[in-house]
């Protein structure tokens, strides 16, 4: 168990500083950009507004709510402050709402979106490039250019082709929205019915990009595997085809496991793009309106849950990782 | 070296890919030079043109020689486009309210149905459960139906400036043709125009190449950054090694799509332009190519060769360059390949969230697609709009990682089949 340890303290330690750093580029980032967030409440609360000492008292009065006066390494520590008792400040473009109240709308609807998605991705791809590398044959030569031409699309072009054909020619299901636009969420049959029928588009359009690009890797390191002299070996032993596929899936599974976690950041990124195309209302929409309305407390927020969410499920598989490949335990014992 | 090449290009995969890339990079080239429009020129009036040829109407009627082709279809296909079935369909409807028998009417024979509607058609009479909008589709539907079997040619009239009077200067019979390559004016939209009235053929044949450079340009900062990086790593290793894998590691874990929109953000609008988004992309996709770097370097290190090198008393410079490159020169091009395909990939994404490149100076892929977006085109159907566009960087990606594929079955033996 020391091993074990470890190797979870070794990698909580990184999580860590990975998110202070993260942290620090989010907060640093957008407040080097020329512009006044102030002036862009202003110039929507000020319509109308003749008094000129009334202007520059309500501009003294925002910024001294955003706390824009003081010096930046100032305005960090509030900030960290306030983040750390779950307050990101208002939202620029929806003011008054608040970034907390903004993220708390749709930050459920991007982790069911798109967790069970690459889950499902995930696997499906890894059965489907075990198989192609086994059987090889007609399977292979359809599947391996079916799937280098889904992982070379984009994942907004996948989205685009299944709307049009599903949603748009044969009207199978909607074309936006995560629910019907004549519907107040509750607990019915009939909400959860919408929320599902919505729901297939946006989630298969994430899956097939995944299955592209897994089935691929799993194919490589599968064939790979085939040909490594224990598979010849067991063969030789007499063992079952059945068995043999089993430890080849076994051991051509674990590059597969570090390749998601590194991916996951890319497979995130381009599945917020999905949601903007099926104007579903997770954190893709929400960040894809604050950029539109220059909304920068709201777009760091976003982003730095984004990068949560990409930490904590890249954490999450590397622990697993931890477990399931014993080499680990070993090599951090013995250093 | 020559050896190398053969063997590349034996790869099936290698081959289509490269061709397919060669084909896009060729139209890129050569189409501005036989049809050189300005890309970004707004020619159409008015959003998504549909795709087709476009003859200039005023001078098909005045300034071209009128020929007379007695065609048999002609009469029965001009009443067909203005006549469709749904229209059809909405008479029979009407019929059947007001009292005709179902029996009786049938939306095949036009000559029969338009009798059948001139007859018993009044826009005054009202049947019951019909909204005011499909009265007034009633209305106009009559009104186009008005004279729409007759077989009297149009006049032409002009205005006489002087009396303001209209003055007979022609007629144009029912039979009559005009000759599509003695119209002085007709200009063909292979794809339509997009919802500013540009052009989309030529908009996507220039934002294509827009598209390679910013992926060219990304893949070859990214590429630079991390064959350096990975070099100084593997090779020179400690303090070196543990500084740079720390920024490494680092910026594996934050997401690479964090980074970008963050920093096009604070660059600004007015800023952002097709090389400046390049270098942002190159800038912030290094990482792999740094890790597969150093993790070559360090398995080269000690070879005998490198080894006699460092006695006979090279620099490190020169051991670098001709003991270690050579060795991964194959790797680092496919990590190019893939940095350039990814680099396409990351512009569009950006594009599409409004952080592209300034939309006035260039087209790209991304941009297209967003204002395509923006405007609803794949809701409207307008695929001209936007399906081309997916196609492109679909297809560029694609024979990219064709190649790569290809250039890895040939390097890395394993895989070969």
């Amino acid at each position: 168990l020391k091993g074990y340890s470890r190797y979870f303290g070794g990698k909580m330690a990184w999580f860590l500083v990975t998110l202070v750093f993260a942290f620090i580029l989010n907060f640093m980032l957008p407040r080097l950009m020329p512009g006044d967030p102030v002036a862009a409440i202003l110039s929507r609360m000020a319509q109308g507004m003749s008094d000129a000492s009334g202007v520059q008292a309500t501009y003294e009065h925002y910024t001294e709510l955003f706390g824009l006066d003081r010096p930046m390494l100032q305005q960090f520590f509030i900030y960290v402050n306030n983040v750390l008792h779950g307050d990101f400040g208002f939202s620029i473009a929806q003011y008054p709402r608040t970034v907390t109240d903004v993220i708390a709308s749709s930050i459920w609807w991007t982790v069911i979106l798109q967790l069970p998605a690459i889950v499902v991705g995930w696997l499906i791809g890894n059965f489907l490039g075990a198989l192609a590398a086994y059987r090889r044959g007609v399977f292979d030569k359809v599947l391996m250019p079916a799937s280098l031409f889904a992982s070379s699309l984009p994942a907004f072009g996948m989205a685009i082709i299944l709307l049009v054909v599903f949603a748009v020619t044969l009207e199978w299901f909607p074309t936006s929205g995560g629910y019907g636009f004549d519907m107040i969420p509750n607990l019915s049959w009939e909400f959860i019915w919408s929320v599902i029928v919505h729901y297939q588009l946006p989630f298969w359009s994430i899956v097939l990009i995944i299955i592209g690009g897994q089935a691929i890797g799993m194919r490589s390191m599968a064939i790979y595997e085939l040909n490594a002299d224990y598979v010849k070996y067991s063969r030789f032993m007499g063992i079952k085809d059945r068995k043999i596929l089993r430890y080849v899936f076994r051991n051509a599974m674990l590059p597969q496991i570090t390749g998601l976690a590194l991916a996951i950041g890319t497979i995130v990124g381009g599945a917020l793009v999905a949601e903007i195309i099926f104007n579903y209302p997770g954190l893709g929409s929400t960040i894809f309106t604050a950029i539109l309305g220059g909304d920068y407390p709201l777009i760091s927020a976003v982003m730095l849950i984004i990068t949560l969410m990409v930490l904590i499920t890249t954490f999450i598989i590397e622990i697993l990782y931890g477990f399931i490949d014993p080499r680990i335990k070993t090599a951090q014992a013995e250093a | 070296m020559k050896h190398t090449l053969q063997q590349v290009f034996h790869s099936g995969r290698f081959v289509v890919g490269f061709s397919v890339f060669m084909v896009v990079l060729l139209i890129v080239i050569i189409y501005p030079l036989i049809l050189p429009y300005p890309p970004l020129e707004i020619i159409g009036q008015g959003t998504f043109f549909p795709p087709g040829i476009y003859v200039n109407v005023y001078d098909s009627i005045g300034f071209t020689t009128h020929y007379t082709l007695m065609l048999d279809e002609a009469a029965a296909k001009r009443i067909a486009s203005k006549l469709n079935e749904e229209d059809r369909l909405a008479i029979k409807e009407w019929l059947v309210a007001s009292g005709v028998p179902e029996d009786e009417i049938d939306t095949t024979d036009t000559e029969r149905l338009l009798d059948q509607w001139a007859n018993n058609y009044d826009a005054k009479v009202k049947i019951p459960g019909m909204t005011n909008a499909q009265r007034n589709y009633y209305i106009r539907l009559d009104a186009s139906l008005e004279g729409i079997l007759s077989t009297e040619g149009a006049i032409i009239a002009a205005k006489n400036p002087d009396t303001g009077a209209l003055e007979e200067k022609g007629t144009v019979e029912q039979p009559d043709y005009a000759n599509v390559g003695e119209v002085p004016n007709v200009r063909v939209l292979p794809l339509g125009t997009d919802n500013f009235g540009r052009d989309v053929l030529t908009e996507l044949v220039r934002a294509t190449g827009v598209s390679l450079l910013i992926g060219f340009v990304a893949g070859i900062v990214a590429t630079s950054i991390g064959l350096t990086l990975g070099l100084l790593a593997g090779y020179v290793g400690g303090l070196m090694d543990d500084g740079i894998m720390f920024v490494t590691n680092l910026f594996t874990v934050i997401p690479t799509i964090v980074l970008l929109i963050l920093i096009s953000f604070s660059i600004g609008q007015e800023r952002r332009g097709a090389v400046t988004i390049a270098v942002v992309i190159g800038v912030t996709s290094w990482v792999w190519t740094t890790r597969a770097v150093r993790a070559q370097v360090i398995s080269l290190r000690n070879r005998d060769h490198v080894n006699l090198s460092k006695l006979s008393g090279h620099s490190i410079f020169h051991i670098i360059l001709a003991d270690i490159l050579p060795y991964i020169a194959s790797y680092v091009v496919m990590a190019l390949i893939l940095q350039i395909s990814l680099g396409i990939l990351a512009e569009a994404g950006l594009s599409i969230l409004g952080l592209g490149p300034r939309t006035t100076e260039v087209p790209t892929l991304g941009l297209m697609m967003y204002w395509g977006m923006i405007y609803q085109a794949q809701i409207l159907g307008k695929w001209w709009a936007y399906f081309p566009v997916v196609i492109v960087i679909a297809l560029i990606s694609f024979s990219l990682n064709l190649m790569n594929t290809g250039l890895d079955q040939v390097f890395n033996p394993a895989l070969r089949d």
